[in-house]
């Protein structure tokens, strides 16, 4: 056949896996005051307890405080952790992306001060890419640095910047200013990125509250801050090919279907034992999807371990993976019609408000359908 | 683990001998009711159809994943061939001690209301009831039934619809369907036999639902090739359609729905022969449940971004869709198993969900 097929070859989890697959379940015993649906917050308590474990950093060497376990027992512990509804946000970030570009693109000494602490839960990490004036459209970023003596000098704002208020970095994604103003035939020239310590003087961070009245979001102002020459990421101008790399990472992961499944797990309970036909076919029909979701994720975590970089397929499993949950709440009030209240004593309740006003950031954060379908598009030859 | 290198390379022998033998002129002349008999021959020739019973029944002991795999390929090729029932009549008759033939077979019953009984008659039995819409019994040189015995489910084999009233019928991609009554037909001993071997009537009626499932992920390869090509070649306002956004984005979603239904059909092939057969079940439910809404939602699209021209008879895109759309319905629709995947957990409870669905 002459079109490219993307490949989700059938794997089957190791032995060492299922073993890693058990204990995270009895972790998750130990510590079920601190999981549940929505609770999949900010626990730098949680992240230090799965550090003690040797359950962030996973896949990294040893020497830079990794534990050099594969990419399934990675995905084994994942995965359970986003079904318990467990708080990662305090090292996720560090763990799926920072860390692992640090170590793609970072020196020796950046390797050896980040990764380990990392990895011990004790070092969270936000994402500084999106801008005021570029979301979907990364190369438009208008954060400027500027070479001074013994390091950089930055100006500019990143918004919709997840828990930077309570990080300790950012990986910070700006251009270096050109002479002249910026190269208009090179979109990605100058791009650049830094290891940003977010206690730095001239760090503005101010929340930024969403439709559910939670503040995770922030805008950052850096008026003249300063970021000393070894916390330069990589090389000067090499940062979109490094930024890539970063979503690379970001988006194979398993976190783009696992978001609601305690709601799945309560429509289940809703409905009971013997459910009527209606029901049972709409449960069915999202319970389909999620096992196909799971094994093909499954499968990219084997292509990982492979050391291949699956970014089709994970853009296809994000973009199935997103619409999968969307439809959650929607079935949800089809079939168990109730008024949504955030507070509501009533567990389904509750959940379905805050499915519904959750499910569209879905398909946004992370890279918007439209872009992640742009690269399927470009993957089948088509761009 | 991953594809074995014999799967891989059954695939690539497959393919080619379906490259060469199985053209649109073979899938047409097959449409106006004339069996594709050299396609059969070339294909029995591989020994495929047969290579999953034991060497004693004139098998290979092949991997059942390894025969799906063929089905695919085949379900790519629109092959009007009943190569799946013939791999599955073939697993029937030898659970039952009866013969195979290296000619076509078929299987059944393949629709869960149908009623087959077996009644003694001397040495021998007589057969009433009617099997609907078996896929080419016209064309079978052995038919295979599971029937209910006096005391329990039994297998016969017929040379043939003879001793049968025949009602001909075809599915809309003119495959033959053929509904066959039976009003105490004599069957002798040797032509009957109990089951053995964990193989039943729900046991071929769940297999048929992932043979059906496999094709149908190998006709969406080739209805996505098909469009993405087609969008690359075809030029309006100037340039490729393929260029524009709009199309670009409808053929992502027909890409990622067609890699789903193969990554659900082979979530059901993974689970063949499972110890449990209720897992089995409801592996193959999911294939059949995802893979039906994969179909319905990717025909849409190839037809869209084909414009005019894939609603000919002249262009192949049909030969795939109104496979799928027939297959899709058949040995039970997504809708039915659906109603099958939501009861089996919803009996379980919520809490039982996630380890349900990673236990191994």
């Amino acid at each position: 056949m002459a079109t490219p097929m993307f490949r989700f070859d059938p794997v089957e989890l190791p032995p060492e896996a299922l073993k890693i697959q058990g204990e995270v379940r009895e972790f998750i015993q130990e510590h079920k005051d601190l999981m549940g649906f929505s609770k999949g917050e900010y626990s730098r308590e949680f992240s230090k307890a799965m550090g003690k474990r040797g359950w962030i950093g996973m896949t990294w060497p040893k020497q830079y405080g990794g534990h050099e376990r594969s990419a399934f027992e990675r995905y084994v512990v994942i995965e359970e952790m986003l079904v318990a509804g467990a708080p990662l946000s305090a090292h996720y970030t560090g763990d799926r992306q920072s860390g692992p570009n640090i170590l793609r693109f970072g020196t020796e000494e950046q390797k050896q001060f980040f990764c380990p602490k990392i990895a011990a839960g004790e070092l969270a990490f936000c994402i500084g890419m999106s801008e005021p004036n570029s979301g979907s459209d990364l190369a438009a970023t208008r954060t400027r640095a500027v070479k001074v003596d013994g390091g950089y000098k930055i100006n500019g704002s990143k918004l919709w910047t997840s828990n930077a208020h309570r990080a300790d970095y950012a990986i910070l994604f700006c251009k270096m200013a050109q002479e002249g103003g910026p190269d208009v035939d090179d979109r990605h020239a100058g791009a650049t990125q830094f290891l940003l310590d977010l206690k730095s003087p001239g760090l503005d961070i101010r929340p930024v509250i969403n439709l559910l009245g939670e503040h995770h979001f922030n805008e950052i102002f850096l008026t003249d801050v300063f970021v000393p020459d070894n916390r330069l990421l990589g090389k000067e101008g090499n940062g979109w090919n490094q930024v890539t790399s970063e979503l690379a990472f970001e988006r194979s992961a398993p976190d783009r279907f696992l978001v609601l499944f305690q709601m799945l797990c309560q429509m289940v309970d809703v409905a009971g034992p013997n459910p009527d036909k209606a029901t049972a076919a709409a449960l069915g029909k999202l319970i389909s999807q999620l096992a196909t979701l799971r094994s093909m994720s499954v499968s990219i975590a084997g292509m990982l371990g492979e050391g291949l970089q699956p970014n089709n397929e994970s853009a296809v499993v994000k973009d199935l993976g997103t619409r999968y949950e969307q439809d959650i709440p929607v079935v949800a009030r089809q079939l168990f019609p109730t008024e949504p209240e955030l507070e509501a004593i009533e567990l389904y309740a509750s959940m379905i408000a805050r499915s519904t006003m959750n499910a569209p950031r879905f398909s946004i954060q992370g890279g918007t359908r439209e872009i992640l379908r742009g690269i399927i598009a470009r993957g089948l030859g088509l761009r | 683990m991953a594809i074995r290198d014999e799967t891989r390379m059954l695939l690539e022998s497959m393919g080619r001998l379906f490259e060469d033998k199985c053209t649109k002129q073979v899938a047409d002349l097959a449409e106006t009711g004339v069996f594709a008999a050299d396609l059969w021959a070339a294909v029995a020739e591989t020994g495929v159809a047969l290579a999953a019973l034991p060497e004693s029944a004139g098998g290979a002991d092949a991997e059942w994943s390894d025969l799906y795999a063929a089905l695919r390929v085949a379900g790519r090729f629109s092959a009007p061939i009943p190569l799946a029932e013939t791999m599955l009549a073939g697993w029937v008759a030898a659970s039952a001690g009866l013969d195979t033939v290296d000619g076509p077979m078929t299987v059944g019953p393949v629709r869960a209301g149908d009623k087959l009984t077996l009644e003694r008659d001397g040495n021998g039995w007589r057969l009433s009831g009617t099997a609907s819409r078996l896929p080419y019994a016209s064309s079978a040189e052995r038919i295979v039934l599971i029937v209910d015995g006096p005391d329990g489910e039994m297998a016969v084999a017929l040379d043939g619809v003879a001793g049968a009233e025949v009602a001909t019928g075809k599915n809309i991609a003119n495959e033959a369907r053929d509904t066959l009554t039976f009003a105490g037909l004599h069957i002798s001993a040797d032509a009957a036999g109990m089951l053995t071997g964990g193989v039943s009537r729900a046991a071929l009626y769940r297999r048929g639902a992932l043979a059906r499932a496999t094709m149908m992920s190998g006709a969406l390869e080739k209805a996505m090739d098909l469009a993405v090509t087609y969008a690359q070649e075809r030029v309006q306002f100037g340039r490729p359609i393929s260029k524009f956004q709009a199309v670009q984005q409808n053929l992502a979603v027909l890409a990622g729905q067609t890699a789903v239904a193969i990554a659900a059909a082979n979530l059901g092939i993974q689970n063949l022969g499972h110890p449990d057969p209720e897992r089995e079940e409801v592996l193959i439910a999911i294939a059949k449940t995802r893979v039906g809404e994969a179909a319905t939602l990717a025909c849409e699209i190839a037809h869209q971004v084909h414009g005019a021209i894939g609603f000919t008879k002249e262009y192949s895109l049909q030969l795939s869709t109104r496979r799928l759309w027939s297959w899709r319905e058949e040995f039970g629709s997504d809708p039915e198993w659906a109603v099958k995947v939501g009861n089996y957990f919803c009996a379980k409870g919520g809490d039982a969900l996630w380890p349900t669905l990673t236990a191994a």
